[in-house]
């Protein structure tokens, strides 16, 4: 969006979700940090085992960078439970106070999805009953929105990570 | 005759050379259509959450419970490597028996898996024992 000939980034409204741990998360959580948002659900049998894995390799590369969170919402938060979001977080062996996943009221999840530039949609007749965008999006301090990729493409993913290690040099 | 036999051995041999190159390509096209999204195309599997297919012990010692995996998916605790996984899989209720078998068999010789070759007819029986 540009305002008077200024580039203007999209920005990410106030939220606030249950974390895996039972835990208040809130736009405060990442309050001077930067951090990669996507959607998701436990039980996707299509996109999401390797959106997963991928997040996971910038979770491996940027574990030490205090300053990189990353925050993974299910989309499906009926069956996805705080019990089954922990559960998935610990089998996944991360660290819960630098990787966030988190659910709560459907609406809520299904409109920030939007703000996040993905696309979520109750869909019965797929096998998996959803159907949604697998975008890793990276939000700065500002809750500006500086880069974007397709969570399934691994050379994508790469080239986001060289986004995140410039978007941390600046921070 | 000793020419057409040469001849004969040349083709052979040719023929064996292309059928050998890729031994199992229904079975990986159908892997990557219907289980790579999960196991991932290396077979690793998703850390924790999703067992790997790739140096997998409990493919090795499961063969013959692996084609009703395959066709009415799993519920319960596994263990894996030493590992244990609970989250359920979807069985794949459209492959054939021979589609399945071919997916068995790309998976057992896969990644540097060394699993051995299971008949069409284990298959037939095994799917007949778990049939639902």
């Amino acid at each position: 969006m540009e305002v008077d000939g200024q580039m203007v980034y999209a920005q990410i409204p106030d939220f606030a979700f249950i974390g895996q741990d039972s835990n208040l998360v809130t736009n405060a959580t990442f309050a001077g940090k930067a951090y990669v948002a996507d959607f998701f659900f436990t039980s996707c049998p299509t996109i999401c085992p390797i959106m997963t894995k991928n997040m996971l390799k910038i979770y491996e590369r940027f574990r030490d960078s205090t300053n990189l969170l990353l925050l993974s919402h299910t989309i499906d938060p009926k069956r996805d439970t705080v019990g089954r979001l922990h559960q998935y977080a610990h089998n996944l062996g991360v660290d819960s106070g630098k990787w966030f996943f988190v659910t709560g009221n459907k609406d809520s999840l299904y409109e920030i999805a939007d703000d996040y530039f993905n696309v979520v949609i109750e869909d019965p007749t797929l096998p998996a009953g959803f159907d949604h965008s697998g975008r890793f999006v990276l939000v700065d301090p500002q809750k500006h929105i500086r880069a974007y990729c397709q969570g399934t493409d691994s050379v994508a993913v790469k080239k986001f990570m060289e986004d995140i290690e410039t978007l941390l040099d600046e921070i | 005759m000793r020419f057409n036999l040469i001849l004969f051995l040349f083709f052979l041999s040719f023929i064996l050379a292309n059928c050998e190159s890729q031994p199992h390509r229904q079975g990986e096209i159908l892997y990557q259509n219907f289980c790579a999204n999960c196991h991932m195309d290396d077979g690793s599997g998703l850390a924790g959450n999703i067992p790997p297919l790739a140096q997998s012990d409990y493919v090795r010692q499961n063969q013959g419970q692996l084609a009703c995996i395959i066709r009415y998916g799993m519920e319960g605790a596994i263990v894996v490597n030493g590992k244990t996984y609970q989250n359920p899989m979807a069985g794949i209720p459209q492959l054939s028996e021979f589609e399945i078998a071919n997916i068995v068999n790309y998976i057992n010789q896969a990644w540097e898996n060394d699993y051995g070759y299971l008949q069409l007819k284990a298959v037939r029986e095994a799917l007949e024992k778990c049939k639902q």
